[in-house]
């Protein structure tokens, strides 16, 4: 299992380091996905499948949806990639690049100097388990996020309608318009 | 021999099966695309294909060597990469939930413990196919397609997870083998007769079968997210399509009729025969029902079906805590 861990791992990052270097924005977002499926694969291998399953359900096939849809709307051309490739000239990103390179060796340091904490021990976590915790302990937290996914939806809806409406009555006008 | 342990053993039949199960899909799926002419012919009182072979039972090699031999030609104004990867992401994606599917007591693939939801997730991954599939062709035709596609997915699976929470709630597992021995005395059907219904339509419309084939209509889109595809491109969508019929029939076999339980024939008799059942329907469904204008299938699913699984999955979870054992 430790093996499936370091190599999804490194699927992991390798594909997020495409998602930034990408210049085709459609691509990026592929790169996305592989990424979210490398963490699940990751969840995998530490023993909570139930996590990482919800992992491709939720992040890697409804959200990632989204992000695909935006960026097909939006018909980027050749222009935004030429964009894209102004701005990740060396100079732009080699200042924050060494920054977090010196913060990495720093927490790498950290990881290394205490005992080397739990090793992957393969125990599975079940989805009952998960179930037990968040409806135990973690009650509330549960019911706070249900409370702000309502919001959501609720403003969602809400905006939704707004705009829907001046869509009806502009149709209508544009229908009389054509029938007359 | 020596090495032949019996650990050894259990791998290769572990993998024999697999192999088994993967090429009974695989070819179940080609030899729907005639089966459907066929039947669709004698429900519509014309012949169908009738002239390759006896009873034009050659038809789908036919076909193969047909759809082998065209030019497998990419639009120059294409995203190559997308557009070869999307065919794959489309079959591949149905082939792997087939891993969860348990056909007799002693056949399956897998037995995850996550099982149902692995089988959410590939359905999830599915919606790339098309997505990409419809965006990389560079068409308008392709991407109106795919829009519809993905959003009549994304919106029909949002209430096929919930239909199927009941099954789940009342088994209290989401692995397969324990939801088919639970209903060992009686199937899921009748205690969970809305999971059902509302599982079938979503079934139907993620795999944009035809009361819900508006990402393909031809009258309006010319065929949606494959029009530019060719050769065994367009074959992998083609048949995907199939394989995606037989994994919903096979699951709806698994969830709410029995699985593999019946009297007097052997289990893997009476799943195939289910799953032929449901495969029938599909192709009748087909057959006799016009299609709806797509704002109401989108308003028809999000109106009606997600509150009916939320009102069946409330029901369903009072009756679990109220009634003991």
């Amino acid at each position: 299992m430790e093996i499936a861990f370091y190599i999804s791992g490194l699927v992991a990052v390798l594909a997020t380091l495409g998602v930034i270097t990408g210049t085709s924005p459609a691509h990026a977002v592929l790169y996305l996905i592989i990424s979210l499926i490398a963490v699940a694969m990751v969840f995998f291998a530490l023993g909570a499948p139930f996590a990482g399953v919800l992992e491709i359900i939720v992040y890697a096939g409804a959200i990632m949806v989204l992000f695909v849809f935006v960026v097909m709307m939006l018909n980027l051309g050749r222009d935004a990639q030429a964009q894209e490739r102004q701005w990740l000239r060396p100079v732009t990103w080699i200042g924050p690049s060494v920054l977090a390179t010196v913060l990495l060796g720093l927490l790498l340091a950290g990881l290394m100097g205490d005992e080397p904490g739990r090793v992957i021990a393969g125990e599975l976590l079940t989805a009952k388990a998960v179930a037990l915790i968040l409806f135990g302990p973690w009650l509330m937290v549960v019911e706070l996020a249900a409370m702000l996914l309502l919001a959501a939806l609720v403003t969602a809806s809400h905006v939704g309608k707004v705009t829907s409406a001046k869509a009806q009555t502009g149709s209508k006008i544009s229908e009389n318009g054509g029938r007359s | 021999m020596e090495w032949l342990t019996p650990q050894w053993q259990a791998n290769l039949l572990a993998m024999g099966q697999a192999l088994v199960i993967l090429l009974g899909a695989v070819l179940l799926g080609a030899v729907l695309t005639v089966i459907e002419r066929r039947l669709l012919g004698l429900w519509q009182d014309r012949y169908g294909p009738n002239r390759v072979g006896p009873f034009g039972s050659l038809q789908l090699v036919a076909d193969m060597i047909k759809i082998f031999f065209k030019e497998d030609w990419i639009p120059p104004f294409a995203d190559r990469t997308l557009f070869v990867l999307s065919p794959a992401i489309a079959m591949a994606s149905l082939l792997l939930s087939f891993i969860i599917i348990p056909i007799t007591p002693g056949w399956g693939i897998a037995d995850l413990h996550i099982g149902l939801l692995f089988f959410f997730a590939m359905a999830g991954i599915n919606v790339y196919a098309v997505l990409f599939g419809g965006w990389a062709s560079g068409n308008k035709y392709a991407l109106i397609g795919a829009m519809r596609a993905s959003a009549q997915t994304l919106s029909y699976e949002v209430f096929m997870g919930l239909a199927l929470m009941g099954v789940v709630a009342i088994t209290g597992s989401f692995n397969m083998r324990e939801i088919v021995n639970a209903q060992a005395d009686l199937w899921f059907i009748v205690p969970q007769f809305f999971g059902f219904c509302t599982f079938l339509i979503a079934g139907i419309a993620v795999t944009h079968r035809h009361p819900f084939d508006q990402p393909e209509a031809e009258q309006e889109l010319a065929d949606g997210y494959h029009v530019e595809y060719s050769s065994m491109k367009f074959g992998m969508f083609f048949i995907g399509e199939y394989v995606g019929m037989v994994l919903v029939s096979a699951l709806i076999v698994t969830l709410f009729f029995g699985g593999w339980h019946g009297p007097w024939l052997p289990p893997v008799v009476w799943f195939a025969l289910k799953t032929g059942f449901f495969l029938i329907f599909f192709i009748l469904l087909r057959g006799s029902l016009p299609r709806p204008r797509y704002d109401r299938v989108m308003s028809f699913g999000w109106k009606v079906c997600l509150p009916l699984t939320l009102v069946n999955l409330l029901v369903t979870g009072a009756v679990v805590l109220l009634v003991p054992g």
